[in-house]
């Protein structure tokens, strides 16, 4: 496989994950806004703003402008609409490795979310969103949301599992497990208290509301919640399954192509499973959140930077030894 | 007791209004009489509502959409993406046209590619006289890099598309050649699959030969070329990426071979050798299908300012480490002036009479010719010789003063750059437009294949001039296709 190919697949898949993501954030902060709360509505917005790296803005924040920042605005490179442009870019570019099926989901959903396009409205403009608007943006992000999950359905079932799929595995877990932690990192770090409401939106953020009670009640604890999200072996959106399935592709890749600096694969995978697999709760949210979740995407970081380095950018004179 | 019969009120045939002139109709011998070969369409499109054909085309432009099946407009910033638009109503060929049209093209393939390897070798025709050497040396296409240079096979044009059109009585005549990168097969390819989903019965009670293995013939033809005994050679498509206008047809055909789709930058050339750069580190390529101009190919070579090629691939080519399909220097074969001499280069080379004729071309270089047709610009359709996709034309009689003006100005500061044909009407065939069916001029390219054998998959790509009236059939200029139907019997 191309080394350019290889590298489209995996960001068209990165860039999937973030649309889904930012879609689910989406829905969950909306429908929280919806109800009256104790704490500004600007603070919960610029969590999820923040969360999709969003520069902080200092001025007061409408809700509406938010949704448009999050799922409309193009200038925003994390929203969905950024996201999803970015993916089909990708897929445009290795059209001939995917199959025909992934590409028509893909770029019906491109068009699905993208048309008509959606101008940010300025200054008295602002009075211009309508609540029509608003239905449609959730509708998209409704779209998206399950347009992703549909995306992987069909890329399993349709594509043969060879190198170029476990790019796309390797792609979706990483981008998984930073956006899981990124968003746990503004809940767990925050000072403020966070109220039932706000933990719902965290679990319905990461579609993990229904899994959370089946495992243990409705009663939302803190330690619980986080334990979920990042340690849970059975639930599959879990920054610990994330991990195995980092580990599953990025094995496959180094036991079929070996290749100078693998060994580095091998050390950060070993040392991010670990720090998921053999840990317990309270570790985490009783010691310093902050810095455990840092760590946690600092060796996604590394991984994607050794992935690079030995698959997609190797120097050509090394191969001739020149 | 019987009472007066209703009267029946008539539907109004999709045909009213549906208006013959001098030009060939495809599917009209005359008024409401359709030809034999068109008899299953006539009655379908009769007992079918125009809603239903409204619904039809919906569906069809529906599909061709969602599979991204689009082309890109040069030189407009936003929305450049289109799709290409498609006619619903197949454009019907019997087997005893195709017969002609397939023995006449493989004829003049074999007498291009023998004229192709004399003219970089011997140019034995020049020294008998039988084209003046002038006007081969000023073709801009004329490739000095690629004299004595074996080719294998001595194929130089495997793959190519002419483009032929229908005279009013009824014959076919090949327009101009494509020997380059000629493109639409895959227009051809997904334009059968979209038919065969929306008439399906229509499509089996017509019994249509099938032209679905393009790609396999395609794909052995390619590897047919690799000269070394690699058991299984590389083949490689190369694109000049994802901004290229036919980039959809680039990943669509190396998607349904099987094939990489490489760009420049994936290419490597190391000690006279291609590689590719994947995943597995460098892997050598033998067999190029290249999507991308001669001038592009090689920055050393050629155009220094090129990045969609490699550094180093003319080199690799002639060492004979890797085979480019087409090979380079082939425009000179397709040059419209050259083109005006191929009767006499099937004559030179195989000793036949041509199969398919050529349409009647004045050159700009003859004195008497030129002055006839500058006298008379408003008659004539002048061609700028090198250029394709309906670009640098003349259409006289649907030309302005000032145009003619211009055109004339342009012929005299290089007459060898441009042609003259008589304005030819071009046949007619049925087009759904609105809620009825309206003549458009189409023409027909079929695609050639030629290897080991010459194979030409039976139809092609028939381009339809989309506007009331218009000659001009390329997709760039407002035209459109049709699926094209070649019948078993």
């Amino acid at each position: 496989m191309l080394s350019r190919v290889a590298d489209s697949l995996y960001w068209m898949s990165r860039y999937f994950e973030r649309a889904a993501h930012c879609a689910r954030v989406l829905q969950a902060t909306h429908n929280l806004m919806l109800d009256p709360a104790k704490i500004t509505a600007d603070e919960r917005w610029l969590r999820a703003l923040a969360f999709i790296g969003f520069p902080r803005i200092h001025e007061e924040l409408d809700p509406e402008m938010a949704i448009i920042r999050l799922a409309m605005d193009p200038a925003n490179r994390s929203s969905i609409v950024a996201c999803i442009t970015g993916a089909r870019d990708n897929a445009s570019q290795v059209r001939e490795e995917i199959s025909s099926e992934m590409w028509e989901h893909l770029n019906r959903l491109y068009h699905d979310v993208t048309q008509p396009v959606w101008k940010l409205p300025e200054g008295e403009d602002a009075a211009s969103f309508r609540s029509s608007d608003e239905a449609e943006a959730m509708r998209r992000a409704g779209e998206v949301r399950e347009g992703t999950y549909k995306f992987h359905g069909i890329t399993d079932l349709t594509m043969n599992h060879d190198e170029g799929w476990h790019f796309i595995q390797l792609g979706k877990a990483t981008e998984h497990a930073c956006s899981v932690s990124i968003l746990l990192d503004a809940y767990f770090s925050t000072k403020k208290p966070a109220t039932d409401l706000d933990w719902l939106c965290l679990l319905t953020s990461c579609g993990a509301f229904e899994a959370f009670c089946r495992a243990y009640t409705a009663d939302l604890k803190p330690a619980n919640i986080a334990e979920l999200l990042l340690l849970h072996p059975e639930f599959p959106f879990s920054v610990r399954n994330s991990a195995d399935q980092m580990y599953a592709a990025s094995r496959a890749l180094t036991a079929n192509f070996s290749a100078p600096g693998t060994h580095t694969i091998e050390r950060v995978m070993g040392r991010l499973r670990s720090s998921v697999s053999f840990v317990e709760v309270e570790e985490v949210t009783g010691g310093d959140p902050h810095q455990y979740l840092n760590d946690i995407i600092e060796q996604c970081t590394k991984l994607h930077a050794a992935v690079n380095d030995i698959y997609i950018e190797y120097p050509i004179e090394a191969v001739f030894e020149i | 007791m019987a009472t007066p019969a209703e009267p029946v009120p008539m539907r109004p045939s999709p045909f009213d209004g549906y208006e013959l002139d001098v030009a060939y109709d495809e599917m009209f011998r005359s008024k409401d009489k359709p030809r034999g070969a068109y008899k299953h369409l006539y009655t379908q499109l009769l007992s079918m509502e125009p809603e239903e054909l409204r619904r039809s085309k919906q569906q069809a432009d529906l599909s061709f959409f969602n599979q991204g099946i689009t082309f890109t407009v040069y030189g407009r910033k936003e929305g450049t993406e289109r799709i290409f638009p498609h006619d619903l109503l197949p454009r019907i060929i019997t087997s005893a046209e195709w017969k002609t049209i397939e023995r006449g093209l493989t004829q003049r393939i074999t007498a291009l590619n023998l004229f192709l390897r004399d003219v970089y070798h011997e140019r034995k025709i020049l020294r008998d006289g039988v084209i003046p050497g002038e006007i081969i040396y000023t073709c801009k296409q004329f490739r000095r890099q690629m004299r004595g240079v074996k080719v294998p096979r001595d194929v130089y044009v495997s793959i190519s598309g002419s483009d032929l059109i229908r005279l009013p009585n009824g014959q076919f005549v090949v327009l101009e050649d494509n020997l380059r990168v000629p493109s639409g097969v895959s227009y051809m390819l997904t334009g059968r699959k979209v038919m065969k989903q929306i008439f399906p019965m229509l499509y089996r009670k017509s019994g249509v030969q099938p032209i679905e293995h393009y790609s396999q013939v395609l794909l052995s033809t390619l590897r047919s070329l690799a000269t070394e005994t690699r058991s299984t050679p590389t083949v490689v498509l190369l694109s000049p990426g994802v901004y290229n206008s036919a980039y959809f047809e680039h990943a669509y055909l190396a998607r349904q071979m099987g094939i990489e789709l490489v760009e420049g930058r994936d290419l490597v050339v190391h000690d006279n050798i291609v590689f590719m750069r994947t995943i597995a580190g460098l892997q050598r390529v033998d067999v190029i299908y290249r999507r991308v101009d001669d001038d592009f190919l090689d920055p050393l070579a050629f155009r220094p300012d090129s990045s969609l090629g490699a550094a180093g691939l003319f080199n690799a080519y002639r060492a004979g480490n890797v085979v480019l399909s087409n090979a380079l220097g082939t425009g000179v074969a397709d040059d419209k002036a050259i083109y005006a001499y191929v009767p006499k280069i099937i004559k030179y080379y195989l000793g036949e009479e041509p199969i398919l004729n050529n349409v009647e071309t004045l050159l700009m270089t003859d004195d008497k010719e030129r002055a006839h047709v500058l006298a008379n610009m408003d008659k004539y359709v002048v061609k700028a010789v090198g250029e394709s996709g309906g670009y640098g034309m003349l259409i006289g009689p649907h030309s302005s003063l000032q145009q003619q003006q211009d055109f004339r100005e342009r012929i005299e500061a290089d007459p060898r750059n441009y042609i003259a044909q008589p304005t030819l009407a071009l046949s007619t065939a049925p087009c759904f437009v609105g809620d009825h069916v309206e003549p458009r001029h189409v023409d027909l390219r079929p695609y050639i294949l030629f290897g080991e054998k010459c194979t030409i998959v039976p139809g092609g790509l028939t381009r339809v001039a989309l506007r009331k009236g218009s000659l001009v059939v390329n997709s760039s200029q407002g035209g459109g296709s049709k699926d094209t139907w070649v019948l078993q019997n």
